[in-house]
């Protein structure tokens, strides 16, 4: 004992050397606690400055009630995906996605599936010119909960009084008919993009919708990203500043991508009709191809710009409601796939807006008017962000949403000269996927994903946004209210794809008159003669 | 060992690494102690290799919570454990096992994309580096100076030859 408390008396040196450390350490605790304090109080200093709302998209109301009775119109591929967001999915893909998961234990989508909310509806009628898509329907929902009907016609389904509502999945040449029948019988339409085919119908289909008590919905599911209304708060608080220039893109480079769809074995006059699958396109005998992959045609289809620019189109017109263009100068080419088609897989479509503003942070009249720029090819999928570029800072718009100062904006001059911002990363960022694992990583569904089309999310958690879309659809239908892809929202977008259609095919600027709230003539044309000509180019 | 006798440089070089890895750790842990946006979530979700699913386990909400705040605890203890000279040994091989935590979810493996780590590794890197380096630190007296145990231990350390 007494060896043990004499070790206990320490000589000085033995005191300093065994205390040296104490010093180094608090240095070390203090640059540390300093830096990242330093790096808080600098971001929170702009973000105050800033002041952004990452506000959520309202819920949509009660499911409750009795079960709305709905009918799916064109069971291919879109239209099973609308049935699955409506809780309804076929054997076949059910099957699928269980051995997938059991292969990959990050591919959620079978749970997901399974954890979706049930949306209260019954999916009670079919209608599918191809026998073996309707009977696909008919033998994976009649179960029994759900007694489901095959009608040969929509006409036929609407006249039925099976159904409460319409979901109208069929190719372009299809979506106004049908869905101003359903309207004129007040029957709910849940319509798929571009609204319309041409321009007779597009303002046909507005009557329609304005005299009906039904509810129309234009399927732009992306409205459903949680991103969006954050991106209209920082265009509302000027943080870009004047924007003069948009770019929103498609890149993809596979054969689906390019709407190569697979051509089913069972296939034949026999099983499809044909003569209704034609409705008021040309008459040609029948032709497989046309059929399952009539996106490459203008008789059936709308090319790049009715099919996919009208989704970055309303992505944009969502955040800014700068509607119809004045003018639309487009250019492009097959380039990609010449495989007969008609329609461009390369296409470069400019909106010019001369008129319209974001705000201005630089002297009065030294700014105004903006460019959309829509570039699309289907022979590359390198990742282009859309991007809205102002004078004070430029916006990264999709399922994540980052904002950059710009070096030399106005608004922010001050921070800039006291090296308060760095301009080569974001200042705002809102990725409420962050820390999300992504299991399913195909290009294509990136693409998809990224502009808020496949899912977006909720406190947090992963959501298909067709589900939300059709989901607020329901909620109008049963609690009223305004869809938030009504008949307005859709007569822009169907307006503004016509005019970028009609410029590739005419090869010249297609102008909108405001004033008589119509597409200028162009002289010696009937413009939706060209729209509908079966030809790649009218000139 | 006890027999053997180090040159002061030898002792001093020993110290020194003991006080830079302790430095290492404790910058990192006072970083993520005052960033309260600091998750490790990211980092276990995107590990990859054999251990993948055990690492997207432990970044569930459940865990998530309880993982960082060890991690920031962890990183501390070893930070202050090795620069103060306290309980030299057993912070080493805490330090030990928090890097190879960290190693096995992004492991210099062939194959493997480096999205982690800013250079080029072949099973090697610098985890792994420091990790052998605290093994030397267990086995060798380091407690020369820059260090408590030096005071506590000083009966100890007088019976050996140092």
């Amino acid at each position: 004992m007494s060896e043990n408390k004499s070790s206990w008396k320490w000589s000085r040196r033995e005191i300093l050397k065994g205390l040296t450390g104490i010093p180094f350490l608090g240095t070390v605790w203090w640059a540390g606690a300093g830096f990242s304090k330093k790096i808080q109080d600098k971001k929170s200093k702009i973000l105050e400055s800033l002041n952004i709302d990452a506000v959520l998209p309202p819920p949509s109301g009660s499911m409750s009630g009795d079960p709305v009775r709905v009918g799916i119109i064109g069971f291919g591929i879109r239209g099973n995906q609308l049935c699955r967001a409506l809780g309804f999915a076929t054997k076949s893909w059910l099957s699928d996605m269980k051995e997938s998961a059991s292969a990959n234990s990050q591919d959620t989508r079978l749970k997901e599936f399974m954890e979706q909310e049930n949306l209260n509806i019954k999916l009670t009628a079919v209608c599918d010119i191809f026998d073996v898509r309707a009977e696909i329907a008919l033998d994976s929902f009649n179960t029994a909960t759900n007694q489901i009907r095959r009608y040969r016609t929509y006409d036929e389904m609407l006249d039925s009084g099976n159904v409460d509502a319409v979901v109208i999945a069929t190719p372009d040449h299809w979506h106004a008919p049908i869905a101003i029948a359903a309207l004129q019988a007040n029957v709910h339409a849940y319509i798929e993009k571009p609204m319309t085919h041409n321009i007779a119908e597009t303002y046909a289909l507005r009557e329609a919708a304005l005299n009906s008590k039904a509810v129309l919905m234009l399927g732009h599911q992306h409205r459903q990203t949680q991103s969006f209304l954050t991106a209209q708060d920082i265009i509302n608080k000027n943080v870009l500043g004047h924007v003069s220039l948009i770019q929103a893109n498609t890149n993809r480079n596979s054969d689906n991508g390019a709407w190569q769809y697979p051509i089913h074995e069972k296939a034949s006059p026999q099983t499809i009709d044909w003569n209704l699958f034609l409705g008021n396109a040309p008459i040609v005998p029948f032709n497989k191809e046309h059929f399952f992959r009539w996106r490459k045609w203008w008789a059936y289809g709308s090319g790049l710009s009715g099919d996919l620019m009208t989704h970055d189109y309303d992505r944009i017109n969502c955040v800014l409601n700068m509607g119809i263009p004045k003018s639309i100068v487009t250019s492009g080419g097959i380039y990609t796939h010449r495989d007969g088609r008609n329609v461009p897989d390369v296409m470069q479509i400019n909106m010019d807006y001369p008129d319209f503003s974001t705000g201005s942070t630089q002297e009065q009249g030294k700014e105004k008017g903006m460019t959309l720029v829509y570039s699309a090819t289907l022979g590359n999928q390198y990742d282009r962000d859309t991007i809205l570029m102002g004078h004070d800072g430029t916006m990264q718009l999709g399922n994540r949403l980052a904002v950059y100062i710009d070096p030399r904006s106005t608004r922010f001059a001050e921070l800039l000269n006291k090296d308060k911002i760095d301009t080569s990363v974001p200042v705002y960022e809102y990725d409420p996927a962050a820390g999300e694992l992504d299991g399913i990583t195909s290009a294509t569904s990136r693409y998809f994903a990224n502009k808020g089309l496949l899912w977006t999310y909720r406190d947090g958690k992963r959501v298909d946004s067709t589900f939300l879309h059709l989901r607020e659809w329901l909620s109008c239908i049963r609690n009223g209210g305004k869809p938030s892809c009504g008949i307005e929202e859709g007569f822009e977008e169907a307006i503004t794809a016509h005019m970028g259609g009609l410029s590739y095919k005419l090869g010249r600027r297609i102008d909108w008159d405001a004033q008589k709230n119509e597409i200028a003539p162009v002289p010696g044309y009937d413009l939706d003669e060209v729209l509908l000509a079966n030809v790649e180019r009218v000139t | 060992m006890k027999n053997v006798a180090y040159s002061k440089w030898q002792l001093n070089s020993l110290v020194l690494l003991r006080v830079f890895i302790g430095w290492h750790f404790l910058y990192e842990g006072v970083i993520k102690l005052y960033n309260p946006a600091w998750t490790a979530k990211g980092y276990l979700l995107t590990s990859q290799g054999f251990m993948h699913a055990f690492y997207v386990w432990l970044a569930g909400d459940s865990l998530i919570g309880i993982v960082d705040t060890l991690m920031v605890a962890g990183l501390l203890v070893v930070g202050v454990g090795l620069m103060a000279g306290i309980r030299i040994r057993w912070v080493a091989v805490a330090g030990s096992v928090i890097l190879m935590l960290l190693y096995l979810a992004h492991p210099a493996f062939p194959g493997l994309s480096s999205g982690y780590s800013a250079g080029n590794y072949w099973f090697i890197n610098n985890n792994l580096i420091e990790i052998a380096a605290l093994m030397v630190i267990f086995q060798f007296p380091v407690s020369h100076y820059f260090s408590l145990e030096v005071l506590f231990k000083k009966k100890k350390s007088s019976e050996q030859t140092v």
